[in-house]
């Protein structure tokens, strides 16, 4: 007996959501997940008619499915957006540049402008040049600050309103977890905000339209709509923090699917006591980015890579900004602190 | 590298061992007994004198438990609560150098129906306990868990506070004490033989029929927690006790702050994981061990001798996955081994929180949960996970060729677009059997979920059942006049 859909009780059921677990058919699938991310960027007033809007693509599945749904409802709903392609190219061989490929065609095919920043140009520093100085344990925290500052460096360059990234709900939910077991208040409280806060010079507010789908959604979708997207695991990923809340995530979600909204909702209910010590917002004394303190971090980090002291950046480093500022040697002691790097 | 005979040409580099001393960190003189925390090393002597200070500390600094109330333990038998009830022990030592000044009585409550024990096995669990709880002279009650199906309906009912007693008024209270202690001395409670009341057959019955209805591991630890908390509180205010004592130690605390937040409890963390959590009004529930971890807990009972009884829970010897308790906790141990600073920072993490919007004392019962009796987070907020999860099922679901009776809109639940994507066979939204009420608006996301867990609601004791009638009941009866209600928000008084 073959299993019906369950909204349209027409067509016979070729897949069950992970979700909710209702079986759907193939188009009432794409209905609901399309719909739900309609629906997101209505309810949080994501963007508004005549905005030009960046998509982070990376070429993996999130900003494919990404890229393709804001197009599709783009046209479907008349936001009035235009929509560009931003990519950045990190400098790892055998990843990234296979994943730029995939980019290239998703322009192609989707037919929208593409913006390609790279970490040589903006830095002078590749990941694999970071990684052969650094080791394998504290890189991802390079990459991310540095990602993160590219991003909105080719949005100043193309003159967009807004960046969206393929951020999905088990993104959203394992940095919730990881911040609770990193001990982050500060970021426990912002980390659940589906965009960013919009003032500030050289900073262009960010959304997450996929904050609310499923990782496994999003697989299914780009499957049966057979979008094209490439999947390898970044080879220098395996022994970041992030897998062990991870891999937490994935059993919970076998014993409980619902939990993975259920930790969102955890962290969007938060609530921290007042008098906790905060950081403020300012800017960066070198760049002008936004940063809480005197520096900010890709400053730290590009510093401590240039002078050869990867380990200027991972860990407490406050008191020393004034002399990076300043461009004073670091006493020995300190140096010897951050050189030590272990694999 | 892997040849036959291998040469390191190489000096290999010898791994640092932490340097553990031999000698007592603290007074050193005497050797060292016991290691905690990586590299403190203590002597006997100098960890008994840490371990009851710091229960001392965290009580006077917290200035929660005013000197002649009425606290009561609840004691389980397990390690951190055995601990705690020696604590109390030496505490209120007529020798002890600044003595506790409240009057303990201790608590335990016998879940052996939960977890199928036979009766004999219960008895003899219970027995072990009498005699533990006889050597430590304080009044003590032991409960089986089949009382929660005989509860009265003021449980789930959040009482008022009574008097505010601020911390400014605590320094007055201890010297006023102080003063009337030089008169008349603290009269020792006196032990009362009570027995242990008698179990009908078809309670366990029924107590294990509502268990079994659970269809998850999670959501029967989540419902047992939660009868056992109403038992609790029901016996506290009924012997007039205004304190409850939980024994929860900090590393079950840090696994329950990552369940919590799993299981959608964000809201309420502060009061499941903080000190004092005075959700019920009257009864404050303190958490005193929350301090120690598992391991000092451990060394101190063995090394001084501390009885505890082994009583088997509904997780025990259940593989990892079993259950969202069950993964967290191995999660959390597993990681400690790699970084030791696991289970301090997550601590520390729910030090640093506090409940969300209304103040705890508000009267307005519509907002507080029917079964954990925590502020409602289901406000319909329009970006929201919870929404969100409310518009997948409605889109995943067939929409219905105009239902004929229109759903009462119990409020909170969605937002007017039809409330079919509602239950999971937990009763019709309007024309409600009078048997089963609709839950779903009365509860917290959290419990919602539990409830979701539930092959029927038909099982829960009849208190449960007939205060979310009368709330219902009430919300319809409100949302009648609503027009001509003057006051909009939260009114004083009974609602």
């Amino acid at each position: 007996m073959p299993v019906l859909c369950s909204a349209c009780t027409e067509k016979r059921a070729v897949l069950k959501r992970p979700k909710t677990g209702h079986s759907l058919c193939k188009e009432c699938f794409f209905w609901a997940f399309e719909e739900e991310v309609h629906y997101t960027i209505v309810a949080a007033q994501l963007f508004k008619p005549g905005e030009t809007v960046a998509i982070a693509a990376s070429g993996g599945k999130d900003s494919t499915v990404l890229a393709h749904v804001m197009k599709l409802l783009n046209e479907r709903y008349s936001y009035g957006l235009k929509l560009m392609l931003l990519s950045v190219d990190e400098g790892i061989t055998g990843y990234r540049d296979d994943s730029l490929e995939t980019v290239k065609r998703n322009q192609e095919q989707y037919e929208l402008p593409l913006k390609i920043v790279s970490y040589e140009e903006l830095y002078g520093w590749t990941m694999d040049a970071i990684v052969k100085q650094v080791g394998l344990k504290n890189n991802c925290t390079f990459c991310g600050v540095f990602r993160r500052q590219a991003l909105d460096r080719g949005a100043i360059i193309l003159k967009v309103d807004k960046i969206c990234t393929g951020h999905n709900a088990d993104d959203v939910a394992e940095t919730v977890l990881m911040n609770v077991l990193r001990g982050d208040v500060a970021r426990l409280r912002r980390c659940t905000a589906i965009s960013t806060a919009s003032e500030g010079e050289g900073v262009v507010p960010r959304c997450k339209p996929l904050k609310y789908s499923y990782e496994k959604e999003i697989v299914l979708y780009a499957y049966f709509k057979k979008l094209d997207y490439f999947s390898t695991e970044c080879i220098y990923s395996p022994n970041a923090y992030r897998g062990y809340a991870r891999t937490f995530l994935k059993d919970l979600e076998s014993i409980r699917p619902s939990s993975i909204m259920d930790i969102i909702h955890s962290g969007e209910n938060l609530c921290v006591r007042e008098g906790v010590k905060m950081p403020v917002q300012g800017t960066c004394k070198r760049c002008g980015y936004i940063s809480s303190q005197a520096l900010c971090k890709s400053c730290v980090l590009l510093e401590g890579l240039n002078r050869g002291l990867p380990k200027l950046g991972i860990g407490k480093h406050h008191r020393l900004h004034d002399k990076i500022l300043s461009q004073q040697p670091l006493t020995e002691k300190e140096e010897r602190k951050l050189k030590s790097v272990d694999f | 590298m892997c040849q036959v005979v291998e040469e390191y040409p190489d000096q290999l580099e010898r791994a640092d061992l932490p340097s553990v001393s031999k000698k007592c960190g603290k007074c050193k003189e005497a050797s060292t007994a016991v290691v905690i925390r990586t590299a403190d090393t203590y002597c006997r002597g100098c960890f008994k004198e840490y371990f009851v200070h710091k229960f001392r500390a965290t009580l006077g600094k917290n200035r929660i438990i005013f000197p002649g109330e009425k606290v009561l333990l609840a004691v389980s038998g397990g390690p951190s609560s055995c601990a705690m009830l020696n604590q109390v022990q030496e505490g209120l030592n007529q020798n002890a150098h600044k003595k506790l000044r409240f009057l303990p009585g201790i608590i335990y409550i016998d879940e052996g129906c939960a977890v199928n024990q036979t009766v004999e096995e219960r008895q003899r669990k219970v027995s072990e306990l009498q005699a533990v709880f006889k050597a430590a002279g304080f009044p003590f009650h032991i409960m089986p868990l089949e009382q929660v199906l005989d509860l009265p309906n003021s449980v789930v009912v959040a009482a008022p506070s009574p008097s505010e007693q601020l911390a400014s008024t605590y320094k007055a209270a201890v010297d006023h004490f102080i003063q009337a202690k030089r008169s008349n001395d603290l009269t020792a409670q006196d032990q009362e033989e009570t027995s242990v009341p008698y179990v009908q057959e078809s309670h366990t019955q029924r107590l294990q029929q509502l268990i079994g209805s659970a269809k998850t591991l999670t959501a029967r630890e989540d419902l047992l927690n939660t009868l056992k908390q109403h038992l609790l509180v029901h016996i506290a205010r009924s012997k007039g006790y205004s304190k409850l004592m939980l024994g929860d130690n900090c590393t079950r605390l840090a696994v329950k702050l990552l369940t919590s937040i799993s299981l959608g409890r964000g809201a309420q963390l502060a009061q499941d994981t903080g000190f004092s959590d005075s959700r019920y009004g009257d009864i404050i529930v303190v958490r005193p061990m929350r301090d120690y971890s598992a391991n000092e807990i451990a060394s101190y009972n063995h090394m001084f001798n501390v009885p505890c009884v082994v009583i088997p829970s509904l997780n025990t010897k259940t593989p990892d996955r079993a259950s969202v308790h069950c993964l967290t906790e191995s999660f959390v141990t597993k990681l400690q081994v790699d970084f030791p600073s696991t289970v301090s920072t997550i601590y520390r993490t729910s030090e640093k929180l506090q409940t969300a919007g209304r103040s705890s004392i508000s009267t307005n019962l519509c907002d507080r949960c029917l079964l954990c009796m925590c502020t409602m987070d289901t406000a319909v907020e329009k970006a929201s996970a919870f929404q969100a999860t409310q518009v997948s099922t409605q889109l995943s679901q067939a929409k219905p060729t105009g239902s004929p009776e229109q759903p009462t809109a119990s409020g909170q639940c969605c937002s007017g677009a039809g409330t079919e994507g509602c239950g999971s066979g937990v009763g019709c939204c309007s024309s409600a059997s009078v048997k089963t009420p609709d839950l779903k608006s009365l509860l917290c996301y959290s419990c919602q979920l539990t409830i979701k867990d539930m092959l029927s609601v038909e099982h829960l004791p009849a208190y449960i059942l007939s205060e979310a009638q009368r709330r219902l009941r009430r919300f319809r009866m409100r949302e009648d006049i609503s027009e001509f209600l003057l006051d909009d928000g939260d009114e004083g008084g009974d609602v």
